[in-house]
């Protein structure tokens, strides 16, 4: 049990409308191991934003319970950090500065980290921009400020809300790159939600297959491929027979068309 | 060299300009007190400098102007992070603050003078009551706007809300609040001269109201000139401050690109 990085029971979510109630999850159940990267991949309104929010301890559950590491989760915690679908920085803030935000907030002693963040910032590739500001960066390089800044306080998971989802299709797969390569470096959970099945395919060890209304887990899939994977990986027979395999569970719950 | 001849070309305008007004009043006649010749404005102009009369007047016109800016800005700060803040003060307090600004408050400019004296202090006060409430929307406004993104960031990581107004809400306003500041200098500049008006010892406001009795026509279009140039640099003083703050702001940056190609 103490392995579990995430412990999720029964977990419901319900969002009340004018004409009812609206079960974003329904009763869903899953465990994460320590250091394994997982993928949720669903439609959009499947729940998947939802699931990771309460993760966050940014939104509490309907009903069941929700514990990361061993502790039930009472409300935002530190141990975590968090990427969203957009990189989300301060204008007003350099890079650097961005990337020391948690430590601000978290009162950590700016001085202590100022190596974390700088080795990090090399791992990302953006050494040498720390004195730039938001504005002056690309797309991919933001998302990959914000991708530091979740990993500056050395948080034991990263919790990744479709990080991807509003880059280009090259940014998007050299991005993916990048991850898995910070992933085999850094050997922290991931939790990984997106829209995308070759997405999900290509960086986890196991995809979790959600479908809406109501929102609930439909696939636990362990994927096997060998790591650390290229992008050439995903012309090969297994990786299409993954994502064949996912597609098929939408088509059967009527999730996706074709 | 594109930009020496818009400098030219400029120049010329201002002198055709200021030539065919000479030239018409002269030629049809129009009397002075109608409408002076620049000739005699600028003499005007020349006399009052030269005596020392228009420079204690603006003197005192401009530190009015400023006591009231720094006041009324304080005060519209204060309120409008108070009812931003607060549901309770916004409740209470608010309607009462619109039910104010809805009145033309230069119609209050009599009671000022009546309850503070024909000195500074009126003329300091009607000027903050005009320019606080740009400042107090913006303020309001502005502490409000905070992306609903940023703000799950910061309470992702356990941000406390004291840490959430100081690194996020306040840096967030801020382009709210120079833009109330450019209004909120210029109202204050009207509600000084306003308040002279009235009534008042000294200031340029009052010198108008002198003039006017004496049908000094051209002294009055010199101290138009005098405020119109004063209104300028007061602005302009209000945007260099506000491009030191707002360097990260994207509508700031767009303009400071507009003013590089356009110099």
């Amino acid at each position: 049990m103490a392995t579990e990085a995430i412990s999720v029971q029964h977990l419901s979510k319900l969002y009340t409308t004018r004409d009812g109630g609206v079960a974003a999850l329904e009763r869903i159940s899953f465990a994460v191991d320590e250091g394994e990267f997982v993928a949720v991949v669903g439609p959009s309104g499947c729940g998947k934003s939802t699931l990771l929010k309460i993760l966050a301890g940014l939104l509490s559950p309907s009903g069941g319970s929700a514990s990361l590491r061993g502790t039930a989760i009472q409300g935002p915690r530190r141990d975590i950090g968090v990427v969203f679908q957009a990189p989300v920085l301060f204008p007003w803030r350099t890079v650097l500065d961005n990337v020391l935000l948690p430590i601000d907030v978290q009162g950590l002693g700016r001085e202590r980290f100022m190596p974390a963040a700088m080795d990090l910032l090399a791992l990302v590739g953006l050494r040498e921009f720390e004195r730039r500001y938001p504005w002056e960066l690309s797309g991919g390089m933001q998302q990959r400020v914000a991708i530091t800044r979740a990993l500056i306080h050395d948080p034991a998971m990263l919790l990744m809300d479709e990080p991807f989802g509003a880059l280009d299709a090259m940014t998007r797969e050299h991005m993916n790159l990048e991850l898995q390569r910070i992933w085999m470096e850094k050997k922290k959970t991931v939790f990984f939600i997106t829209h995308s099945i070759p997405e999900a395919v290509f960086l986890a060890d196991r995809v979790l297959v959600m479908t809406p209304r109501p929102g609930r887990v439909v696939d636990d899939l362990r994927i096997k491929l060998p790591r650390p994977r290229p992008l050439d990986v995903m012309t090969t027979p297994e990786f299409g027979e993954y994502t064949r395999h996912i597609r098929g569970q939408f088509n059967v719950k009527g999730g996706l068309d074709a | 060299m594109r930009s020496m001849r818009n400098v030219a070309l400029s120049v010329l305008l201002f002198c055709v300009s200021v030539g065919a007004w000479e030239a018409l009043v002269r030629v049809l006649e129009v009397p002075a007190f109608i409408l002076p010749p620049p000739s005699q404005v600028a003499l005007a102009l020349w006399r009052g400098f030269s005596s020392g009369l228009y420079l204690q007047h603006l003197s005192h016109t401009l530190l009015e102007t400023l006591l009231g800016f720094i006041a009324g800005s304080a005060l519209g700060l204060v309120l409008g992070t108070a009812v931003a803040l607060s549901r309770p003060v916004e409740f209470f307090l608010y309607p009462y603050i619109v039910m104010f600004q809805s009145l033309p408050k230069v119609a209050l400019a009599p009671l000022i003078v009546v309850w503070f004296g024909l000195g500074l202090t009126s003329k300091v006060i009607n000027a903050a009551l005009i320019a606080f409430f740009p400042l107090l929307v913006n303020t309001m406004v502005g502490l409000r706007s905070a992306d609903e993104e940023r703000v799950s960031l910061m309470r992702s990581l356990a941000a406390s809300e004291r840490q959430i107004f100081w690194m996020l809400r306040l840096p967030n306003s801020l382009p709210f609040v120079m833009a109330g500041l450019d209004v909120a200098m210029i109202f204050a500049l009207i509600g000084a001269i306003v308040a002279e008006f009235v009534g008042a010892q000294k200031g340029l406001g009052m010198l108008i109201q002198s003039m006017n009795f004496n049908m000094d026509v051209s002294g009055q279009f010199s101290i138009l000139l005098i405020l119109s140039v004063v209104g300028l640099l007061l602005n302009r003083g209000v945007m260099m401050i506000r491009k030191r703050v707002l360097f990260w702001d994207p509508s700031e940056k767009e303009r400071i690109e507009q003013e590089r190609v356009s110099a």
